[in-house]
């Protein structure tokens, strides 16, 4: 039953501990968690609202700069078309002295100047390659370029085998045509778009609507970039000057960020492409920081709610067992009160039926005492048979006299005490206990004591608990038992010392405590010594306690001396 | 001619048996009573009654109460009160009422026996010195 009990305990206090564990957790993290998501998620919004407006920022700004660069090129094939006539342009030494002084201006930019007839037919020609009476009449450029005014080609491979772009500018009349062309070095053009480099993975490049690469782009491997070229070539282009942003899975499984701009009049897109955990960087490093934060915390929290749950629950646990305890106690206490009425009650009706056999023995004697007995031969041990049930009879008088006189209900009412007569009767009551204890009782009376004026039962009760303790201190090896009385002034002091064991120091301060025991259960009641001590002080006195281990324990009693 | 006459009042019926054979025999007459109010209509009846051996526990009526009655109706007649357990309190208390004495049961015969003499000495040592006072009463009447 016990131990069934205990297992059902412990369930339940685990049970306890796991919930508290629980409730703690919960609570704590929950918020901590909420914090940490929505200053995250805050940041990251905002964190990438600024890459974006950056990356657009850093593509508008550099198509800017490549639209000027071609702007600036056609711009001084125009000034030199306007400038020369057709005979100038016609002339290769001109063409020449114009090439030159592009190439001092610009480096190599300028390849080289042509200068094409309706018909096709490169008429002049200043640079590296022989390209003399070259026929561009089927080329692609040359259909576009007499369409234009001015016109951009896309880059190709032409007739140099090499990838070049050509700038062209119209002239003539309607009916008999030329064009001025000049080759724009591709590698020149290219370290526009290629020096656009950010990041591990960010860069950029350039296609047409066709999605031709433009530039060469920094890595390759791009296979779907075609259906992005498409996505955005198919946007209206007179909304050239927006930047369009977009993040998308490639092939490869990576998320990309793709930013677009179109240029040359909608001919041209520019994109830049970098890997997103690139572009935010920074955003997964502080995720790593709140991701460090939130599992030192939870790690914390965790630790932190078992073991205060553990100690907390344990407390609870001990407080529990000392309530059980003190429950069981009081049980106890009120059975011993019951048992001390029933025994008052059985001690009074043993009295009547011990009376009348006592009286039933004197009436054989008194019969015995008859002539007709006078001489019969075991009269003598009639009579001694007689006279020894009279003796028990008077035996268990004394003891129901005595058990019930110490279970009837204390009178509180004050006498004249003589207290060395009463401490004597004390004591005499208590030697068959000490002689079985193996304690030796002494008392060291002074004489001529004052009488003192308490409640005689009160002072028995206190005097007897204070000697029982003893006694039971000493039952085990026995020892002597030294109680003195004396007067101090206005005080009777009552001294009780034993040398048994001693009280240890841990339980000195709480011997006075009700319900503070060392006795297994049932044996003591935890009652007597705050009982004295109640007493003691309803009669205006003291009382206190000495104890020194393995060498004894004193308790003195000073009662206040009243004078009439 | 007895010592003296008694009343024996205790609900013990054995015990009242017993003690009426050993008063009787140490030459005492012994009227019983089993209640208090058993013993208020003997003492009615009987006048002669000197001395009540008077049980202080009893059903009913009790020692006290009956210690009581019996002396504001029959204030001559002693009370000697048995106890079954000695208390200063109901001792002091019979006393206070008027009883000549109190033992404790189970009692000593040699004792009870020079109480119940005591007892009946002293109501017959009234009853003489009333007769007298009335003898004088009556002589100083004629005189």
């Amino acid at each position: 039953m016990k131990a069934d009990n205990g297992h059902h305990d412990t369930h339940y206090y685990n049970a306890l501990t796991r919930r508290m564990i629980g409730i703690i957790i919960v609570v704590s993290i929950t918020p901590m968690l909420l914090v940490a998501g929505v200053i995250y998620s805050q940041f990251h919004d905002s964190y990438k609202e600024k890459v974006y407006a950056h990356l657009g920022e850093l593509v508008l700004k550099h198509r800017q700069n490549i639209d000027n660069f071609l702007t600036e090129k056609l711009n001084n094939i125009r000034f030199m078309a306007e400038a020369l006539d057709v005979e100038e342009l016609n002339n290769e030494r001109v063409l020449r002295e114009k090439l030159k002084i592009l190439q001092e201006e610009y480096g190599t930019v300028f390849e080289d100047l042509g200068f094409v007839n309706h018909e096709g037919l490169q008429v002049a020609y200043a640079g590296s390659l022989k390209l003399e009476n070259a026929r561009y009449s089927g080329a692609e450029w040359f259909l576009k370029a007499l369409e234009n005014e001015y016109y951009i080609s896309d880059v190709f491979m032409g007739l140099r085998g090499f990838p070049h772009f050509i700038v062209t500018v119209r002239g003539g009349t309607d009916e008999e045509p030329w064009v001025l062309r000049a080759t724009i070095n591709f590698m020149a053009f290219n370290a526009l778009v290629q020096k656009i480099r950010i990041g591990k993975t960010g860069f950029a490049f350039i296609l047409n609507r066709q999605g031709q690469y433009q530039t060469e782009p920094a890595f390759d491997a791009l296979p779907s970039i075609q259906q992005y070229s498409e996505y955005f070539l198919t946007r209206n282009p007179s909304s050239h000057s927006n930047v369009r942003i977009m993040e998308k899975e490639d092939s490869a499984g990576r998320v990309n960020l793709y930013v677009g701009a179109l240029l040359k009049g909608g001919d041209w897109l520019m994109v830049y492409q970098q890997h997103s955990e690139d572009a935010y960087a920074d955003l997964q490093h502080a995720q790593k920081i709140i991701i460090l934060i939130l599992l030192v915390g939870i790690i914390g929290i965790v630790t932190m709610s078992v073991l205060l749950s553990g100690r907390m629950v344990s407390r609870m646990s001990f407080i529990d067992r000392e309530k059980e305890m003190m429950n069981q106690q009081v049980i106890e206490t009120g059975k011993l009160a019951s048992v001390g009425q029933l025994a008052a009650g059985i001690a009074h009706e043993i009295n009547n039926p011990v009376a009348i056999m006592v009286e039933e023995a004197g009436w054989i004697q008194d019969l015995l005492e008859e002539e007709e007995f006078a001489a019969g031969k075991n009269l003598e041990e009639f009579q001694r048979a007689l006279l020894q049930i009279g003796t028990q009879g008077r035996r268990c008088k004394e003891i129901t006299h005595k058990l019930l006189s110490f279970a009837r209900k204390t009178d509180s009412r004050i006498h004249d005490v003589r207290v060395n007569e009463m401490i004597d009767e004390l004591v005499e009551l208590s030697a068959q206990r000490a002689r079985y204890a193996g304690v030796e009782i002494i008392t060291r009376f002074q004489k001529d004591l004052p009488l003192l004026k308490v409640s005689e039962t009160e002072f028995q009760q206190v005097m007897l608990n204070l000697i029982n303790n003893a006694l039971d201190a000493m039952e085990k090896k026995g020892g002597l038992l030294k109680i003195s009385t004396s007067l101090e002034g206005e005080e009777m002091v009552i001294e009780v010392a034993d040398n048994g064991p001693g009280i240890p120091k841990s339980n000195l301060a709480r011997i006075f405590d009700p319900f503070f025991t060392t006795k297994p259960v049932g044996k003591g009641t935890g009652l007597g010594l705050s009982i004295c001590y109640g007493i003691v002080k309803k009669m205006g006195g003291e009382v206190d306690v000495k104890s020194v281990m393995d060498h004894g324990t004193t308790f003195h009693i000073r009662l206040p001396v009243i004078q009439d | 001619m007895t010592i003296a006459n008694v009343l024996l009042v205790d609900d013990e019926v054995g015990f009242v048996e017993t003690m009426t054979k050993r008063l009787t025999k140490r030459n005492l007459s012994v009227t019983a009573a089993h209640s208090g109010k058993d013993a208020l209509k003997v003492l009615d009846d009987n006048e002669t009654i000197e001395v009540v051996i008077l049980d202080v526990k009893m059903p009913g009526m009790d020692g006290i109460e009956t210690l009581r009655e019996i002396k504001t109706r029959f204030p001559l007649t002693e009370v000697i009160m048995l106890t079954g357990h000695a208390t200063v309190e109901t001792g002091i208390e019979g006393m206070k009422l008027g009883a000549f004495d109190y033992l404790m049961k189970p009692c000593d015969m040699d004792v009870l026996m020079e109480k119940v003499g005591e007892g009946a000495a002293k109501k017959r040592g009234h009853e003489d010195k009333i007769v007298q006072a009335r003898v004088k009463e009556i002589t100083n009447r004629r005189a």
